[in-house]
């Protein structure tokens, strides 16, 4: 492991919740439904987050405790059988309904587990119930992902078939490159998790080989070891050098040697780098501070510091799972500043004394910093956007290239804000 | 429990938020877990604010529950203050954070500060956005303003006489996240300086604690925004005699009515009375013959209370229009709402659901929309016209330029947003008209010159999308040739008219004279 500083620090946090995984989830499985238990806060949250108005009845919905349900628990088990029944008839192509337990349920205690269980026999053959939290006391935005497919994992039947299981939400076209590229390399059998339909879940056993695309699955890789799943260990598929290593870890598993593997990859590194250079050109020296949000953090301060010769000041995470970031942690330049956990005012006050050239943060701090004269980029896009594999290794640095290119532009450092 | 797919209004906190936010040196702690600060970015991100709202958060964890969760409160207040130095220091509590029960107004005026402490229960489980920043805005007016109750008295409207001044005023309401308010408060204090009366304090936007507590220096107040400011209003009428008006002046009728009201409040001579009406390019502009077009035009509105009630009287009164359909998602609103719908014969709609909304849209197939941003998706997917008169906010909604909605520009500004959108419809209407000539292919052509090749084509085409009915009625050439000149916008009515008379006396092939037969049979 290289010298790596790691800190942590609790206060004040500028976070998304788990819900907020609904808002990608509910994309990639359009067979299922996502009911939030909650508040009128977790609804707004929702849309607000998902940034845009919804331009159909969407596939996500909140059910809004009132006081009449805070007074009698079996009162609100009772409402919330109703709602699920309206829903129901309501949306009859639902396959799939995950019941998300939010900061009030948990409060409350409200037990959405048993009145899953109720409804998987009322439903039986129709539509099937799970339950997890998106809770904000206990999960941070991507780490709503990772309850939902732990939640699925017990309806996965098993099989001792080998096959190579991709974990983690990844955009469907690179999701196809992937599967391309593992063919090419003579592994037939690839499935995906989550699947593009709720109902095609993959069966697992001890023959399956799993290998993350997303680094901030923690419950779920546990689940999946229970299960007999050999979990592949490697660095995310974010950048050239992390999707090399990834892919080599896998043909590893797969007992596929290195040199075919070189073999199939190379002209896409090839075209990769030449691709990188330009964005390169931007970044390269340019300070960085990340503050935690996505996850995906360690990764990206890895991918821009080793490719594109970006210089770390801070990398925030809003957890540290040390086993999973093994890989990862071991690439990142010696005496890299990890900090776990925020005291988002502490925080920013390094960020302001270190004078970075470039911050990535939340989108409730981007304009502030901005106003400021701090190039920010917002890390909500990560999550949105196409960005793991070789070949979208220049699209991830193009969003950390462009505002850079942008501030050269506009040349007003500082300006009044509205 | 209430199925929510979408909501037009946050929780109640999300109010208060509004109020601090539009205000200088007032801090708000918010007792409330870490998935809340989302709301951050409706500020930062909507209105493209530079400064991030003055709230902190002070995101208590699962593991927090087990221990003292009042300790953390008292941290986050104890560092905000330090940090923050406020002049007022709001403390309340999001949904979660009140099922808790720490109390976190009481816990922060035990702490010993100099500063006043408004301490904001906001209901989250029964009360909505609107409602939380109303209560805001009321018990920072009444925290500030309390101690000075007895020792005034009330104030007389017109001393201004008497101390040889202009008449001072104040306007209330105007507050982030609200609709064109940083535009309104322009044109409002334009309109009452060119009619010497000067602005005493505008509240929550711009205002800080001192100026709440000078309040009471000006004459009256302007209820800009009776959603956010009545409460106040009401409360400094009641405690210091303090008149208010009751008139929003959105529209022309409205904005004369409103400096009517006004100059009676204060006993101010209105001498300029018939340039008023001049003010505003929108009389003439409604009244030229070019907007004819516009009279009877169907119109459906939904919005807050506020811009719903005197967009209906502007779209009646003052353009021609005939509204076919009223509504609000302000339940606090709701009985003037249902007052206006009376006047004009139709039945308000006071509903949270937008599906509800669409459907009641698409009962009345008005030919305009005026709405949130969420009707103008739902007329988008009905193929009609529409403009954004209301919250919810959208980053659209608050233009660069100065978009007022009140006053003469205000008017100006709704003359263009409201008739624009028809106009396209109209424009599709001539392209829709103009098609079968044969510089035009697919309806749209270009202006670089003609590559017109064959018009059967189109005719074709458009044959083929007005087939046979599914009742097996057979549409004949001269029928369907018919069908096709009928405007686009009213051609689906026609053709289901027809369809449903070719039923009813058994005709089992439309020909032209079938199409007037029922024209007639309808009309």
């Amino acid at each position: 492991m290289s010298k790596v500083e790691f800190n942590k620090e609790t206060g004040p946090r500028e976070v998304f919740c788990g819900l907020t995984s609904i808002v990608w989830l509910h994309r990639r499985m359009p067979d299922a439904f996502f009911l939030v238990v909650g508040s009128r806060t977790c609804a707004h949250l929702i849309q607000s987050a998902a940034g845009v108005m919804i331009f159909a009845e969407p596939r996500f919905g909140t059910a809004i405790l009132e006081e009449k349900d805070l007074a009698g628990l079996a009162d609100a088990h009772e409402e919330l059988d109703r709602v699920v029944n309206d829903l129901i008839a309501r949306r009859p192509e639902i396959k799939t309904l995950f019941l998300v337990g939010s900061c009030p349920s948990e409060v409350i205690k409200l037990d959405l587990a048993t009145v899953a269980e109720k409804l998987n026999k009322r439903f039986l053959g129709q539509v099937r119930f799970v339950n997890y939290s998106g809770s904000g006391i206990e999960t941070t935005f991507t780490q709503g992902e990772d309850g939902a497919l732990k939640a699925l994992i017990p309806l996965m039947e098993s099989s001792n078939e080998e096959k190579l299981l991709l974990v983690g939400t990844l955009a469907n076209n690179v999701e196809d490159r992937f599967k391309k590229i593992f063919k090419n390399l003579g592994i037939s059998n690839i499935e995906s998790f989550p699947p593009r339909q709720s109902t095609e879940l993959p069966k697992i056993g001890k023959n399956t080989k799993v290998l993350l695309t997303q680094p901030y699955l923690s419950d779920t890789v546990r689940d999946l070891k229970h299960r007999g799943c050999e979990i592949i260990s490697a660095p995310f598929p974010l950048g050239i050098e992390g999707s090399t290593k990834w892919f080599l870890a896998a043909a590893k598993a797969f007992k596929i040697s290195e040199l075919k593997v070189h073999e199939i990859i190379s002209p896409l590194i090839n075209r990769a780098k030449l691709a990188l250079d330009s964005h390169k050109e931007i970044l390269k020296g340019k300070r960085l501070f990340l503050l935690p949000e996505s996850q995906l953090e360690i990764s990206l301060a890895r991918f821009l510091h080793n490719e594109c010769e970006m210089d770390l000041i801070e990398v925030g995470t809003p957890y540290l799972n040390k086993d999973l970031m093994k890989e990862e942690i071991n690439l990142l330049p010696d005496n890299t500043k990890i900090v776990e956990g925020q005291h988002v005012e502490k925080q920013l006050d390094r960020v302001r004394k270190s004078n970075p050239d470039l911050v990535v943060c939340g989108m409730g701090l981007a304009n502030p910093l901005e106003a400021e004269g701090i190039s920010t980029k917002w890390s909500i896009e990560m999550v949105f956007s196409p960005i793991h594999g070789i070949d979208q290794a220049a699209d991830l640095a193009g969003l950390f290239s462009k505002p850079l290119k942008r501030n050269q532009i506009l040349t007003s450092k500082t300006l009044v804000t509205h | 429990m209430e199925l929510t797919l979408w909501t037009y209004e946050g929780p109640p906190h999300v109010g208060a938020m509004r109020i601090a936010s539009s205000m200088k040196d007032i801090h708000y702690v918010l007792h409330a877990p870490q998935g809340d600060t989302y709301a951050d970015l409706l500020f930062t991100m909507i209105e493209r604010r530079g400064q991030r709202p003055p709230v902190t958060y002070t995101t208590f964890q699962a593991r927090d529950l087990g221990g003292d969760t009042a300790e953390l409160v008292k941290k986050n207040i104890k560092e905000a203050v330090e940090r923050f130095k406020p002049k007022t220091l709001l403390v309340g509590e999001s949904c979660t954070a009140e099922l808790i029960q720490d109390q976190p107004g009481a816990l922060a005026k035990g702490m010993g500060f100099d500063m006043p402490i408004v301490n904001l229960e906001l209901p989250a489980y029964s009360k909505k956005e609107n409602w939380g920043a109303s209560e805001t805005f009321y018990q920072l007016t009444r925290t500030l303003l309390k101690e000075k109750v007895s020792s005034s008295d009330k104030i007389n409207p017109l001393r201004w006489r008497e101390l040889g001044r202009r008449p001072k005023v104040n306007i209330l309401g105007p507050s982030l996240l609200g609709f064109r308010c940083r535009d309104d408060v322009i044109e409002i204090q334009r309109i009452l300086s060119e009619q010497g009366i000067d602005t005493n304090v505008v509240a929550p936007l711009g205002a800080s604690p001192d100026d709440i507590e000078r309040l009471i220096d000006a004459e009256i107040n302007i209820c800009l925004y009776q959603e956010i400011a009545e409460a106040s209003c009401e409360w400094l009428k009641r405690n210091f005699g303090m008149e208010y008006t009751n008139t929003i002046p959105i529209g022309i009728k409205n904005t004369i009515k409103f400096i009517n009201e006004v100059h009676e409040k204060l006993d101010l001579p209105l001498t300029n009375k018939e340039e008023l009406e001049n003010k505003s390019k929108l009389p003439w502009y409604s009244k030229s013959v070019d907007s004819n077009y516009l009279t009877g035009k169907r119109v459906f509105i939904f919005g807050d209370g506020t811009h719903a009630i005197t967009a209906a009287k502007i779209a009646k009164e003052e353009l021609g229009f005939e509204v076919v359909g009223l509504g609000t998602y302000s339940r606090e609103m709701a009985r003037q709402v249902r007052a206006t719908a009376k006047d004009l014969n139709v039945e308000a709609l006071i509903t949270n659901n937008y599906l509800e909304v669409e459907d009641a849209m698409k009962k009345v197939a008005p030919e305009l929309v005026l709405g949130t941003q969420m009707e103008r998706h739902s007329a988008k997917r009905l193929g009609i016209p529409c403009s954004v008169i209301s919250t919810p906010m959208h980053v659209q909604d608050v233009p660069a330029r100065y978009s007022p909605q009140m006053g003469w520009e205000g008017a100006n500004v709704i003359f263009d947003d409201w008739v624009h959108p028809l106009m396209m419809g109209l424009e599709e209407h001539l392209i829709d008209m103009f098609k079968h000539d044969f510089e035009f292919v697919d309806g749209h052509q270009s202006h670089l010159g003609h590559t017109a090749t064959n018009t059967n084509n189109i005719l074709n085409s458009d044959e083929k999308k007005e087939k046979n009915s599914k009742e097996g009625i057979i549409w004949t050439e001269s029928g369907r040739a018919e069908l096709i000149k009928v405007p686009f916008f009213i051609r689906g009515k026609v053709k289901t008219n027809t369809e449903k008379y070719a039923i009813l006396r058994g005709i089992p092939e439309i020909s032209d004279e079938t199409l007037y037969d029922a024209k007639a049979y309808f009309s």
